[in-house]
């Protein structure tokens, strides 16, 4: 086909070149280009969070950018949150508040809160209710995320 | 849920940009933060022959205090100010209201240019360039022009911008340094459009008020100023009587619409207690 682009970018720290349609969103070519599933496509308009991913530093919900767009930018999935096989520590206080049962919002989730403490290392819990107020959860209920979060900043603020 | 086809420009600059629209003749969308054209795209409400992705551009980012007047890049991402300094100095009411839009992944992306253009009646931002008293720069094929926030907006997605223009800039006077100010919003889910809004400056000492701007959003086609509930606080000073009226005032002068998010009646009745509120919030009457 000749209205194939060419675009280049990095995820997880590491390079990838492929050839997109310009109507490919990001979360298809992320699921579909490279195989990177841990990235959830929900309701697919901007509504559920998901499928939130890490666009050069900042949370972006990447069912409504193109991949196109992210031709030269890093991008951080779930699959790049563990290091080295150990658990982010918002990722084990996930795992520990069981703020998870079918898992399908957790990867934009633990996406959203990342990038929200970056901004605001300390918050409020009417803060993190804000902040994760970016995505859905039909399951738990969102009590047990909201303690994750405040959970995991304390652990991040402890950390050198 | 997947985009039409569409062709798909990235050009390097601003004139570069006019002619793609141009020689697309009204059939491409300009596109800046996507965070409503592309779901607009995936459902097919949108399918444009073409997108001329102006996030390439390098000089449409940035927030400038000049001569009293804040002049904000297009492409300024909502998050940028949020966290700008010179927002929260110069324009504090808009660096409330920003929290109110959207959601954080979207505000990382969203900008400020791309929501006045979309002109959503329903979002913060259009009601902000009207409370604020702004105005947007266009650039065409036949130089630039200015848009007063009262001429922009004409109707639901609808603004005075051509085809063929790209709104390159948006101005807005800075708030006097003891202004009061207030906004209010009712949603189903914090960061959803607003069902109805209502934002405030307000210039007062004790109860005479010699400056009161009121605009609401989600009531009706376009962002609207509350004029006359402006005029009863300019008249009559804050004081609770006023205010009600003011109130009062404000929700006669709306005509809302009915839909799923609720009935014409109920945004009337949101209107004046939003109205009361941020009037309470920003006069320092009641809760902040």
């Amino acid at each position: 086909m000749s209205d194939l682009v060419e675009i280049k970018l990095t995820v997880n720290g590491a390079s990838h070149e492929g050839r997109t349609e310009p109507r490919k969103l990001l979360v298809d070519f992320l699921r579909e280009d490279l195989g990177l599933t841990g990235t959830h496509a929900g309701c697919e308009h901007g509504i559920c969070g998901a499928c939130t991913v890490m666009v050069d530093g900042e949370a972006a919900r990447s069912c409504i950018m193109l991949a196109v767009q992210a031709n030269g930018a890093e991008i951080r999935t779930i699959e790049g949150l563990a290091e080295d096989g150990k658990l982010h520590p918002l990722q084990e206080a996930f795992h520990r508040e069981h703020s998870l049962q079918c898992g399908f919002c957790t990867p934009g989730m633990l996406i959203i809160a990342l990038d929200f403490l970056r901004t605001n290392p300390s918050p409020s819990e009417a803060e993190i209710r804000e902040a994760m107020s970016a995505a859905i959860c039909r399951c738990t209920g969102y009590r047990n995320i909201v303690r994750a979060v405040a959970a995991a900043a304390e652990k991040m603020r402890a950390k050198p | 849920m997947k985009p039409a086809k569409f062709a798909y420009h990235a050009p390097s600059s601003l004139d570069e940009a006019l002619s793609l629209l141009q020689r697309y003749g009204g059939e491409a969308r300009v596109l800046a933060g996507g965070q409503s054209l592309i779901p607009m795209m995936n459902f097919r409400l949108a399918a444009p022959a073409a997108l001329v992705d102006l996030n390439r551009l390098p000089d449409l980012d940035y927030i400038k205090h000049e001569n009293g007047v804040v002049r904000i890049g297009a492409m300024t991402r909502q998050r940028k100010l949020e966290f700008s300094p010179v927002i929260a100095e110069r324009l504090p009411l808009l660096r409330d209201a920003i929290r109110l839009v959207g959601h954080l992944p979207t505000r990382s992306r969203g900008t400020i240019g791309g929501s006045l253009a979309h002109a959503d009646p329903a979002a913060e931002l259009p009601m902000m360039l009207q409370v604020l008293e702004g105005e947007v720069v266009a650039r065409g094929p036949g130089g630039e022009r200015v848009i007063k926030a009262g001429d922009l907006f004409r109707s639901i997605l609808t603004t005075a911008l051509e085809p063929g223009e790209i709104l390159t800039e948006v101005r807005l006077p800075a708030m006097a340094p003891k202004a009061g100010h207030g906004v209010e919003e009712f949603a189903r889910r914090h960061g959803d459009f607003a069902i109805a809004a209502v934002a405030v400056v307000i210039v007062h000492e004790g109860e005479r008020c010699s400056k009161a701007r009121l605009a609401t959003g989600g009531t009706g086609p376009v962002p609207l100023r509350l004029t006359a509930a402006e005029a009863v606080l300019e008249r009559k000073g804050p004081g609770e009587a006023a205010i009600d009226e003011a109130a009062e005032a404000a929700a006669r002068a709306v005509e809302p619409m009915t839909d799923q998010n609720g009935s014409a009646e109920f945004r009337r009745h949101l209107v004046r207690v939003l109205t009361g509120r941020v009037l309470r919030r920003a006069t320092e009457k009641g809760p902040r």
